[in-house]
């Protein structure tokens, strides 16, 4: 049996990415971000997962407006890196699980899921900054990787609790297959930023931390947070927070913290990154 | 009927990018999304104005483009996500770009990041509103 065996959320912010390209991660702006994701490293390079199912979001890359699926899960072999205006990132093509991610479509399809079928797909920032963030620069990412693409960035995006749920249905659908694999689940995005109109640059420290706590203890009541407020509160970009929820449905209700971190600023964005795996996985 | 969606109208500052904007902005994004072609950039980059009358665009939406009037692109139902592939063809930081959007030199805005970001007082509500 396939199982999730821990979970991490992570900010996907684009120039963190282009710092980690061009080997500008120990400049003092930007180290003590990377500091705070040596242990995320560490983390996943001994705990070896076979495969990673990202949660994350398109910004117009590799989908256009011409049709903007809520949920869409990748299902191909393998996903370049988008060109999202001045030409892909130079890291390794990501590579699929076919039959896991054929499988799990079946399963949350069956389970009210009703997933749209992606066979080719490049993957934006959203899911390729969190890899490197996570892993550095190998010359193949270490594992394989099942993109869920989540529409975040067009009203009417999904509910919180609706992504919640979707990381239970997950769940469901990695413990019902048949061979035996490590899974780990990522959620990605936020935290707290706004780069548009004269709200631009707002950060709420308050609001995130406190999301982090919630996350932890009691994720439930971030269900019942409409997308008006959480708009308010963590900004028109940084409502993407909510594909954390996803990350936190496949956990159980109880987790211990591994690894908790906050930043702020990366640029426009705070960010965060912390590691959650069930309870009694560490007894 | 109070709609879901009335609640953005009471946040500040802030875009809510529905199905009537997606309407509105429709080509005008369809033009900023293209710019994620090597060879549309190139064209782009040639002859401008040419490469706008491709996409059946206002006059206004096209006017806006040229003249990189970032808020008035907003205000015409650009989505900010495709407008970065404007200013990466550009190379305008977007910082840049923000701090145009808010009302601000770009090293006003530099050091409000650098302290923290813009504070959350008076934001939150057009009811307690500070802001542009």
């Amino acid at each position: 049996m396939a199982e999730i065996v821990a979970g991490f959320c992570t900010s996907h912010v684009p120039l963190l990415g282009r710092v980690i390209d061009g080997g500008r991660t120990q400049e003092p702006y930007w180290k003590p971000i990377f500091q705070g994701y040596e242990p995320t490293k560490k983390w996943l390079a001994d705990l070896k997962p076979d495969v990673v199912i990202v949660i994350y979001n398109d910004h117009a890359n590799g989908f256009s407006f011409k049709y903007t699926p809520t949920f869409a899960i990748g299902c191909a072999d393998e996903f370049n890196p988008a060109d999202e205006g001045h030409g892909p990132r130079h890291v390794p093509v990501v590579h699929g699980h076919s039959r896991l991610a054929w499988h799990m479509t079946e399963s949350l399809v069956a389970d009210q899921f009703d997933m749209t079928i992606m066979n080719e797909m490049d993957v934006d920032h959203g899911l390729t900054v969190p890899l490197s963030l996570a892993c550095g620069q190998p010359e193949a990412w270490p594992f394989k990787v099942i993109p869920i693409c989540v529409n975040v960035i067009q009203y009417p995006q999904p509910t919180a609790e609706r992504c919640y749920l979707l990381g239970k249905a997950i769940r469901r659908a990695v413990e019902s297959y048949d061979e035996d694999l490590k899974v780990v689940i990522a959620g990605t995005g936020g935290m707290s930023h706004q780069i548009h109109g004269a709200r631009s640059g707002l950060i709420n420290q308050k609001f995130d931390n406190w999301f982090i706590d919630k996350l932890t203890t009691s994720p439930a009541e971030l269900t019942k947070i409409s997308h008006a407020e959480y708009v308010r509160e963590v900004g028109a970009e940084g409502m993407e927070i909510i594909m954390w929820l996803t990350m936190r449905g496949a956990l159980d209700d109880n987790v211990d913290v591994l690894h908790r971190f906050y930043h702020v600023p990366a640029m426009n964005t705070a960010v965060g990154n912390v590691i959650m795996q069930n309870s009694r996985a560490s007894a | 009927m109070t709609k879901p969606a009335d609640a953005f109208e009471d946040i500040p500052g802030t875009v809510h990018f529905n199905g009537e904007r997606l309407r509105q902005g429709y080509q005008l994004n369809k033009f900023l999304s293209s710019l994620l072609e090597p060879d549309n950039r190139k064209a782009f980059k040639a002859d401008q104005a040419a490469y706008l009358t491709s996409f059946k665009m206002t006059d206004e939406q096209r006017q806006a483009v040229l003249d990189r009037n970032w808020v008035r692109m907003l205000d015409l139902g650009g989505n900010i996500f495709c407008m970065t592939k404007l200013a990466l063809v550009d190379g305008t930081p977007f910082q840049q770009v923000n701090a145009i959007m808010s009302g601000m030199t770009m090293k006003e805005y530099e050091e409000m990041m650098n302290a923290g970001g813009r504070p959350m007082e008076g934001i939150r509500s057009k009811k307690e509103q500070n802001i542009g």
